[in-house]
């Protein structure tokens, strides 16, 4: 069993990995770093208090004491030049100019502004005597789920299988193809598919350790939690994880430097990395690139990764996204062997 | 016949090696002892011709991974994988074949048990070279192929090597190596094949072709003054001298009988008073068989 090839080329694999600490910070490191960043940047603490200006004129410092009892504003009277200044660089959301009518001055495509226009309109109004004719009441929730942690670890973990599949697969081949290591073993009697699948294979026992790492991590420090079934979770990656390597054989087929190939890898995730929604939603694209980011392996893994931790959803439910992962995987590899340059 | 673009590298060869026997390529670099070798290897497709090895064709499919088994090849410019351990790099190896040599066996061949559990880019330029050999010995092959095995080693990492290659044969294998060392294939070689521009310029056991030289003795001089020096008429005349050359001021004679031409040749420059700045002799070697085949020296050819 120790003996037989695919075994010892399978160890050489995973002993020339872990041996390559640089290596092991981006695998396993870098996305926990990334995790842990994001999740403290963004964590839900809502809008909090809008910044708002009033600009010396009549009654200024009566409207910034009515602002200012609102709870979810902050107003100062500020000169008009300061004002505008504030206000253009985004450090006050809204600057209200005293007189009859009163003007909201304020960016109509931030979301931070238009929320102070609601909040000032409504504070001021309500000052001058407005009364609410509907009766209603608030009912607040914070879920895990809903939170941006809670979208972004599925994404992590789809990114850290792209490129540890393509780095890991693209660089092992390339380098050994440069130091015409691949041509010694093509003068022993080793089979290729041998060769091939002991790649394949070490990405397997790496990909369950980096798994359990991002979703341990994201459900001890934030407390995300996998809805769906683990079984089909693990699936997911399994088949995401075996795509991405046939994906980074395919890099690393005809490549004969690691710079020539380096250049392919980033070629091939950068655009996955900003299109296929790991860090925000793909629909913030406009309408007509939806198909093309849809037809990306990466944004299919993320939409299925999503499904299962998030919306607990069943295999049936993500067997579209899972099957272009697959078309991808199995379409590089074959094309991969086709084209491969073994010496 | 191989051809890269309009060069030939290699050129109509035809070559016997026989069962048993150490066959040697010299050649400078670039005459196409590496295509060669790499022909026979089944790594490179000639253009044209026929090749055999130990009774078989090359092909692509379970034949030529049968033959594989029985081959060791250790290739010039192979770097093995640097963060594995000489021991799990033989292990690897040996995995490769159906029939090997224990991990300890072929490690007591290179003599690198010392080494075994060091990483690869801890090992001097001679235990790496000894550490491809043994990837190349384990699995005990009937022919084992060295692509310039010693090339850029010190003197004593190339007598380790010519002492593994020594305890190979006696074992009763095969072994085709290139070299650009004339001395290397002197002492391990019983024949030997010399290679310019793709084609064989000469090919015999090395004591047949040093003696094809017609003498087995090489004079060399110097004058302190190169105006003053005997025409090559005069230095032909003088008792046992083959041929004569001019090389950079110096003069080499060939020579039959040292004991007979020297005081010949010391009288000759006496008469013509002209005065020896450096005067060497040295049995006739492989290098001066091929300075006499083309005109050039091996080492700036």
């Amino acid at each position: 069993m120790r003996d037989h090839p695919l075994v010892q080329l399978s160890l050489a694999r995973m002993r020339e990995f872990v041996r390559e600490p640089e290596a092991i910070f981006w695998v396993f490191g870098f996305p926990i770093v990334m995790a842990f960043a994001l999740g403290i940047a963004f964590r839900n603490r809502g809008p909090g208090e809008l910044r708002v200006a009033v600009a010396r004129g009549a009654g200024d410092s009566v409207l910034a004491a009515t602002l200012d009892r609102s709870p979810r504003l902050a107003a100062a009277v500020l000169d008009s030049a300061t004002a505008r200044l504030q206000l253009r660089t985004g450090r006050v959301a809204l600057l209200v100019v005293p007189g009859d009518p009163l003007v909201y001055r304020y960016d109509s495509t931030r979301t931070e502004s238009r929320l102070a226009r609601l909040e000032v309109d409504g504070a001021l109004q309500q000052a001058r005597g407005r009364t609410d004719v509907v009766a209603v009441r608030d009912e607040r929730v914070t879920e895990p789920g809903s939170r941006y942690i809670d979208f972004l670890i599925p994404g992590l973990l789809g990114m850290n299988l792209l490129g540890s599949g393509i780095w890991g697969v693209g660089f092992a081949v390339v380098q050994a193809r440069q130091k015409k290591l691949l041509k010694r073993f093509m003068a022993t009697p080793m089979k290729k598919s041998h060769y091939l699948l002991a790649f394949i294979l070490s990405r397997l026992v790496f990909l369950f350790v980096e798994v359990v790492a991002l979703i341990g991590f994201g459900w001890l420090v934030f407390g995300v939690g996998v809805r769906g079934s683990w079984l089909l979770l693990a699936g997911v990656t399994v088949l995401g994880s075996l795509a991405f390597a046939g994906l980074g054989l395919l890099v690393a087929s005809r490549a004969r430097t690691i710079e020539g190939v380096s250049g392919l890898m980033n070629l091939v995730m950068l655009p996955m990395w900003i299109l296929s929604g790991t860090f925000f939603s793909y629909a913030r694209f406009p309408d007509a690139m939806i198909p093309f980011v849809k037809a990306l392996p990466l944004t299919d893994l993320n939409d299925a990764l999503r499904a299962v931790m998030i919306d607990g959803a069943s295999a049936a439910q993500i067997a579209a996204p899972l099957g272009i992962v697959a078309l991808w995987g199995v379409l590089s590899f074959a094309l991969a062997l086709k084209i491969f340059r073994w010496r | 016949m191989k051809r890269y673009g309009a060069l030939a590298a290699v050129d109509g060869l035809d070559l016997t090696v026989a069962t048993g026997e150490c066959f040697g390529l010299l050649g400078p670099n670039g005459a196409g002892k590496t295509t060669t070798i790499e022909i026979l290897e089944g790594l490179t497709l000639p253009d044209a011709g026929d090749v055999q090895v130990l009774g078989m064709h090359w092909d692509d499919g379970a034949g030529g991974r049968a033959l594989r088994e029985r081959l060791g090849i250790q290739l010039q410019e192979t770097q093995l994988a640097d963060k594995l351990t000489v021991r799990e790099t033989v292990d690897l190896f040996r995995s490769l074949y159906k029939r090997a040599h224990t991990v300890d066996e072929v490690l007591d061949l290179v003599e690198l048990q010392d080494k075994r559990d060091s990483w690869v880019n801890k090992l001097s330029g001679g235990q790496k070279q000894r550490l491809s050999v043994a990837c190349a010995l384990v699995s005990k092959p009937d022919l084992l192929f060295l692509d310039e095995p010693t090339t850029g080693l010190d003197p004593q990492s190339r007598r380790q090597l010519w002492d593994i290659i020594a305890k190979f044969r006696a074992g009763g294998g095969t072994v085709l190596l290139t070299t650009h060392y004339m001395e290397e294939a002197e002492r391990l070689c019983d024949h030997v094949a010399i290679m310019d521009h793709g084609k064989v310029i000469a090919l015999g056991s090395p004591r047949e072709l040093i003696a094809g030289l017609g003498a087995e003795h090489v004079v060399e001089f110097a004058l302190t003054d190169a105006a003053s020096a005997p025409d090559d008429a005069a230095l032909g005349r003088l008792p046992g001298v083959q041929r004569v050359r001019r090389d950079d001021g110096r003069i080499a004679l060939t020579v039959r009988e040292v004991h007979r031409a020297l005081p010949a040749l010391l009288a000759l420059l006496q008469t013509r008073g002209a005065e020896l700045s450096n005067l060497t002799t040295h049995h006739a070697t492989l290098e001066d068989v091929f300075v006499a085949l083309t005109g050039r020296h091996l080492r700036d050819a």
